[in-house]
C-alpha cells in the first residue's frame, strides 16, 4: 500500500477543522471494507486517512419517538443487532444482514456505504424507502442532503472537499408501516447485487388499503432510484396483486440498466418487475405485524 | 514517509506494544512483526476469511483492518485458542472430522466458528452456513467443515453441562 498519514480524531470539530486545514488529499475511513482494498489496489491514494470511528456523534445509534438517528460510521452488526431497528426500520436491518459476510459486516457502515456511492450498494435502496436524510457537517456548517439526491454518479456524490457524512436522520415510523429490502444474485450470500429493491409501506387503519409507498431501486441505473411513481400509484389503493403489479410495472419504467457480467439489460428490467412485487408484499405483511423471514437464500 | 507509531493492544491475553506504519494492514504486523505466522493470507481483499481473527470479541477479516486500529484493542488469533497442547472443541472437532485438507482457510475457519459458538451456542446447520459464508475453502466441499462445527457446538454444549 501507498504511504499514508493516520489520524483518528475523537470529535466532529477536530476532524472537520482538520479536514479543512489540509484541503485534499484527506480521505475519512469508517470500517475500512471497501476503502483500504481501493488503496491496496491504488484506486484510491490518499496523503492522510482520517478514522471517524472515534467521533460520538459518528458511532450513535438512537432510536426513539423523534425517529432514528444513525452515526454514519455504525457498523452493520449493530444495526442489525439493534432490536428497535430490526422492528422499525426493518428494510436497513434487512440491508445490513446482506452486506458482505458477517467479518465484512463487524465493520463495514451504512455511512461508508453510502459514501462509496456505488449504483448496487444494499443499503441505500433502504434508505431511500425509509427517507433518511444526510447529515453533513463542513468548513461552512451543517447541511441535509435527501439520500435520493446524495450519489450523483458511480462513485460519485455531492460531499465538496472539507465535508464529511456526520449521520442519516429517519423520520419516525407510523403505525400500520412495514418495509423490506431483497436483492437478487446467483448465490445465497456474499455477492454483489444483480438487482436490488427496498420498499417501505404504510396501511390504512384496517390494513385493506395503502395509504403511501415509498419505493427504490438499486444496481438499475449509474445511481439508487427512489421510484417515486411506482410508490405514488399505490397511494388510497386496495392492498392486492392489482395494485402491487401496477407499482412493479411502474418500477420497470423509470430504470435504465447496463447489461454487464453480472446480468443483462433484459433480465435487470425483469428482475425489477419481480422484486418490486415480492418487496411489496413483504412490506406489507409486516405493516399488518407478520414475521417475514428473509434470511439470503430462503 | 510518515512515521511509524507505537500501537498497544491485548493479543492472546497479552499486553503487547510494536511499532508500525499507518499502511501495515493488522494481517501483515500479525505475521511478520510479532510472528503470529497462524493467521493466513489468502486473497488479501476481504472476501476468502482466511485471516479472520477477534478484535473485542468480533470477527473481523485482518487484512481489511490497518494495524493502527488495533490501539486499545484486545485481539485473538488463532495462537490463543488453545491452551497450551491441550486443544479446545473446535480444533479437536476440525482435526477428528478431517475438516481441512490443505489447511490454509483453517485458522479463519475456527476463529470465525469461535465467534459464532460465543453468540449461538447451539446453531443450526443453516446457522452454521449463513456464519461461514464469509469463509471460503477451495478442498473440503464444506460439508465436513460444517459437520466439524455442529460437533464442536455439541461437545462445547455438554462440557458448560
Amino acid at each position: 500500500m501507498h504511504d499514508f498519514d493516520y489520524e483518528a480524531p475523537t470529535t466532529l470539530s477536530d476532524a472537520v477543522a482538520f479536514m479543512a486545514r489540509h484541503s485534499g488529499g484527506v480521505k475519512p475511513m469508517a470500517g475500512g471494507t471497501d476503502l483500504i482494498d481501493q488503496m491496496r489496489v491504488g484506486v484510491l491514494t490518499p496523503g492522510t486517512l482520517l478514522d471517524v470511528k472515534k467521533i460520538r456523534e459518528l458511532n450513535a445509534v438512537q432510536c426513539d419517538a423523534t425517529g432514528l438517528a444513525l452515526g454514519a460510521a455504525v457498523p452493520c452488526y449493530r444495526i442489525y443487532g439493534d432490536r428497535s431497528i430490526v422492528q422499525k426500520y426493518s428494510a436497513l436491518a434487512d440491508s445490513c444482514q446482506i452486506i458482505g459476510g458477517i467479518q465484512i459486516q463487524s465493520r463495514a457502515s451504512v455511512g461508508g456505504n453510502l459514501c462509496n456511492s456505488g449504483p448496487a450498494a444494499d443499503s441505500t435502496p433502504s434508505l431511500i424507502a425509509l427517507e433518511a436524510v444526510c447529515v453533513i457537517a463542513g468548513p461552512q456548517g451543517r447541511r441535509e442532503v435527501p439520500v435520493e439526491a446524495f450519489c450523483t454518479g458511480p462513485g460519485k456524490n455531492v460531499l465538496k472537499p472539507g465535508e464529511l457524512l456526520v449521520e442519516l436522520r429517519f423520520p419516525p415510523r407510523p403505525t400500520d408501516s412495514g418495509s423490506h429490502y431483497r436483492r437478487f444474485i446467483p448465490r445465497n450470500e456474499m455477492d454483489i447485487a444483480v438487482v436490488g429493491v427496498a420498499a417501505s409501506v404504510q396501511l390504512d387503519r384496517d390494513r385493506t388499503h395503502f395509504v403511501s409507498a415509498r419505493i427504490a431501486l438499486g444496481a438499475v441505473a449509474p445511481t439508487p432510484l427512489l421510484a417515486a411513481d411506482a410508490g405514488a400509484v399505490l397511494a388510497g389503493q386496495p392492498v392486492g396483486d392489482e395494485a402491487i403489479s401496477r407499482a412493479a410495472e411502474a418500477a420497470r419504467a423509470v430504470v435504465s440498466p447496463i447489461t454487464d457480467m453480472r446480468g443483462t439489460r433484459e433480465f435487470r428490467i425483469h428482475l425489477t418487475g419481480v422484486l418490486t412485487r415480492r418487496v411489496l408484499n413483504a412490506a406489507v405483511a409486516r405493516a399488518r405485524g407478520e414475521q417475514v423471514d428473509c434470511r439470503p437464500g430462503h | 514517509m510518515s512515521k511509524k507509531r507505537v500501537v498497544t493492544s491485548t493479543i492472546n491475553d497479552n499486553v503487547v506494544e510494536f511499532l508500525c506504519e499507518p499502511r501495515q494492514t493488522l494481517l501483515e504486523v500479525l505475521r511478520t512483526t510479532l510472528n503470529l505466522t497462524g493467521t493466513k493470507e489468502g486473497c488479501a481483499n476481504g472476501n476468502c476469511g482466511a485471516c479472520t481473527v477477534l478484535m473485542d470479541g468480533r470477527p473481523v477479516v485482518s487484512c481489511l483492518v490497518l494495524a493502527v486500529e488495533a490501539e486499545g484493542r484486545n485481539v485473538r488469533t488463532i495462537e490463543g485458542v488453545a491452551q497450551g497442547s491441550h486443544l479446545d472443541e473446535v480444533q479437536k472437532a476440525f482435526l477428528e472430522g478431517a475438516a481441512l485438507q490443505c489447511g490454509i482457510c483453517t485458522p479463519g475457519f475456527i476463529m470465525q466458528t469461535e465467534a459464532l459458538l460465543a453468540e449461538n451456542p447451539d446453531p443450526t446447520e443453516d446457522d452454521v452456513r449463513f456464519f461461514l459464508a464469509g469463509n471460503l475453502c477451495r478442498c473440503t466441499g464444506y460439508d465436513k467443515i460444517v459437520r466439524a462445527v455442529l460437533t464442536a457446538a455439541a461437545a462445547r454444549r455438554t462440557s458448560a453441562s
